[in-house]
């Protein structure tokens, strides 16, 4: 095969699809529960990639081979942290409030943790290399045509892992059910009995942590972070929490993949106008199928 | 005699009134920084921070208009703001390369602006065209990605410069144009909400199905909505060319929209006069910030960071959106932004 539509693009798209899959779970989760949009959720991304940065750099400098799992663990951790308490310091107060004020205070959230991040000395606001020969040594293999990196590869299966994980939490475990169940009617699901800050608590951890991995996937497989890495990524994988009915997670899978083959397909054709052909498909999408492709229609009460 | 009299009668009437009170305003503001400008008491540096202000307050009531009184969820404020101001720098610098000074290139300048207002207000129109199928957070994500597909277009655009964008445009937008434009783009804004069709848009905002079943044609009035605010945006993306005097697509990128929604809802959604609050402070305090950081750095041992700055800006948002949830003005407005039409109607229904 040869031009723009070959194997290579469709190994592209899948493993930025997967990146922006684990980022959309969050966003999709959240809003299912509590109907905010978490803007700063793409910065608990940027949070997950640092954290696999310091990791790495650490244990090099104690001359010891890092472990990806435990680097993996490492950044998860530390983006479901810092969700973990932007919930508790700037959304909680804001519950019951008008939802257009945790919204900007959920810019506001963001905003913060990426001009905090610059400001520190020891994250700094230019570009650092992400060390990522240090975690894994690079190998190339060559199938049909393309080149495959075992980046790429690691970069898919710890996605693909971490999401049938998170399909068998909610579905088949009593705290996934009470998260089912909260976000189908929060004060029914209270008034038996579930403790809906909690979920929410338990909602933002899983979020973040899904975040902090997408973060170390960017950081081996495209090596150059900075503070202000969340943003694109974060706005994208809203679009494909959108795009796949927000709400739902296996919509936002799917809303991940499609964003991943119309932006790497949209490149390969022009690579100015590419960024736009996303956004063209989003708007299309919408207008045609307004709650998305595997949202759940709901009628207007009046 | 009487005749002349009545026209001083009317003049003096006038001034009274509430809009006199805003000319009368407007002009001392004037007489106080033009001249403290021109006679080096205030520099150059500051006097710019005031028209960018200025500028901002155009756009802060404009967005105002479509999320806070329609109550249309819109976050692609800038790339209306881009139209504009790439639209009116074309034709001055591009097209027409008028010359910087003169009562013709003034003219021509009054001109593009217009003509930038009216071609974001075309693309407004079109935005508000899917506000007929979507509401609330999808409608959000169509006006965020309609403002990128903006910058994107334009950014492919080899005449306007791609991304290197137009340098050398003119400085029209001096301190008396900026005032101007902004007082009568407020003055027109808030006539357009104290008119029937302000009422319309309001009453989209409170209950959309209940003032359809009333007979207001929520289609068109969204639409309108979204065409105003695109129309004043687009001004104020050209007066904001023409002072910055060089545009590139990054200028008007999400960010900027952000800045600008963050505005609307510090000031107060649905309150004119919490926008010009918000717009004029905000710029100011992150300007102060700047000043204050420079005296910090060198009071403290340790080199304090100029993103400091942002960060203090950001937590001040999060503390106002906690302790003041509804913005600074609420839905308040100052008396002289109220039509004295208004009070009637507040006796009545008192």
């Amino acid at each position: 095969m040869s031009g723009i539509f070959n194997l290579q693009q469709v190994i592209n798209s899948i493993q930025l699809g997967s990146i922006y899959a684990l980022i959309s779970i969050g966003y999709t989760l959240v809003y299912g529960i509590i109907k905010l949009i978490n803007f700063a959720h793409g910065d608990f991304y940027m949070i997950g990639a640092y954290a696999a940065y310091f990791a790495v750099i650490f244990s090099a400098a104690r001359k010891e081979h890092p472990n990806v799992i435990i680097v993996l663990l490492i950044s998860m951790t530390a983006g479901a942290i810092v969700a973990f308490l932007s919930n508790r310091i700037a959304y909680r107060p804001l519950r019951y409030k008008p939802r257009l004020s945790a919204l900007i205070t959920a810019i506001g959230v963001s905003m913060f943790l990426e001009y905090t991040s610059s400001a520190i000395p020891a994250v700094g606001p230019s570009y650092r290399a992400f060390p990522q020969s240090q975690l894994i040594p690079e190998r190339t293999y060559h199938m049909w045509g393309a080149v495959l990196t075992n980046y790429q590869i690691v970069n898919i299966v710890i996605a693909v892992t971490l999401m049938i994980i998170l399909t068998y939490i909610v579905q088949h475990t009593r705290i996934g059910m009470a998260m089912r169940a909260s976000a189908q009617d929060k004060d029914a699901a209270s008034l038996m009995g579930i403790d809906i800050e909690k979920i929410i608590d338990f909602t933002f951890i899983i979020g973040g942590a899904l975040a902090g991995a997408a973060g170390l996937l960017t950081g081996i497989t495209y090596p150059r972070i900075n503070p202000y890495m969340g943003i694109i990524p974060g706005l994208k994988a809203f679009i494909a929490a959108v795009l796949g009915g927000i709400g739902s997670v296996p919509g936002a899978m799917l809303g991940s993949y499609i964003m991943g083959f119309a932006e790497v397909f949209g490149m390969a054709i022009n690579s100015i106008l590419g960024e736009g052909i996303a956004y063209a498909i989003l708007i299309l999408v919408l207008i045609f199928l307004p709650q998305g492709i595997l949202g759940k229609k709901t009628g207007e009460k009046v | 005699m009487s005749g002349k009299n009545s026209i001083m009668q009317n003049i003096v009437r006038f001034l009274k009134s509430r809009n006199g009170k805003i000319l009368i305003g407007t002009f001392i503001f004037w007489l106080i920084l033009y001249p403290l400008n021109k006679f080096n008491v205030m520099n150059n540096y500051w006097m710019h921070v005031v028209n960018v202000s200025l500028i901002f307050v155009i756009l802060t009531v404009s967005l105002n208009l479509i999320n806070g009184f329609t109550g249309q969820f819109s976050i692609g404020h800038m790339g209306f703001a881009a139209v504009g101001a790439y639209t009116a720098a074309t034709l001055t610098t591009l097209v027409w390369k008028v010359p910087s000074h003169g009562i013709v290139a003034y003219t021509a300048f009054i001109g593009a602006l217009l003509l930038g207002g009216i071609a974001a207000a075309f693309i407004g129109f079109l935005i508000g065209l899917p506000t007929l199928r979507l509401r609330g957070d999808y409608l959000a994500i169509v006006t965020l990605a309609f403002g990128e597909i903006i910058r994107v277009i334009i950014n492919s655009i080899d005449f306007v410069g791609g991304p290197r964008g137009i340098p050398g445009i003119p400085r029209f937008s001096t301190f008396t144009v900026v005032v101007v434009v902004t007082v009568l783009s407020v003055i027109i804004m808030k006539n357009v909400i104290y008119s029937s069709i302000g009422r319309a848009l309001l009453s989209i905002r409170e209950d959309e199905v209940a003032s359809e079943l009333v007979g207001v044609d929520t289609t068109r009035y969204k639409v309108l909505g979204f065409t105003v605010g695109a129309f004043f945006a687009g001004i104020g993306g050209g007066l904001l060319a023409h002072l910055v005097q060089y545009i590139n697509p990054l200028q008007f990128g999400f960010m900027a929209t952000i800045y600008v929604l963050i505005m609307v809802y510090i000031g107060g959604v649905g309150s004119i006069s919490g926008s010009i609050v918000a717009a004029i402070g905000l710029t100011f305090l992150s300007e102060g910030l700047r000043f204050g950081l420079d005296k910090l750095n060198s009071v403290t041992p340790f080199p304090v960071g100029p993103e400091w700055r942002m960060v203090i800006y950001s937590v001040l948002l999060v503390a106002t959106m906690l302790y003041k949830t509804n913005g600074l003005m609420g839905d308040r407005e100052f008396e002289v932004l109220i039509p004295e039409e208004e009070d009637e109607n507040a006796k009545h229904s008192a």
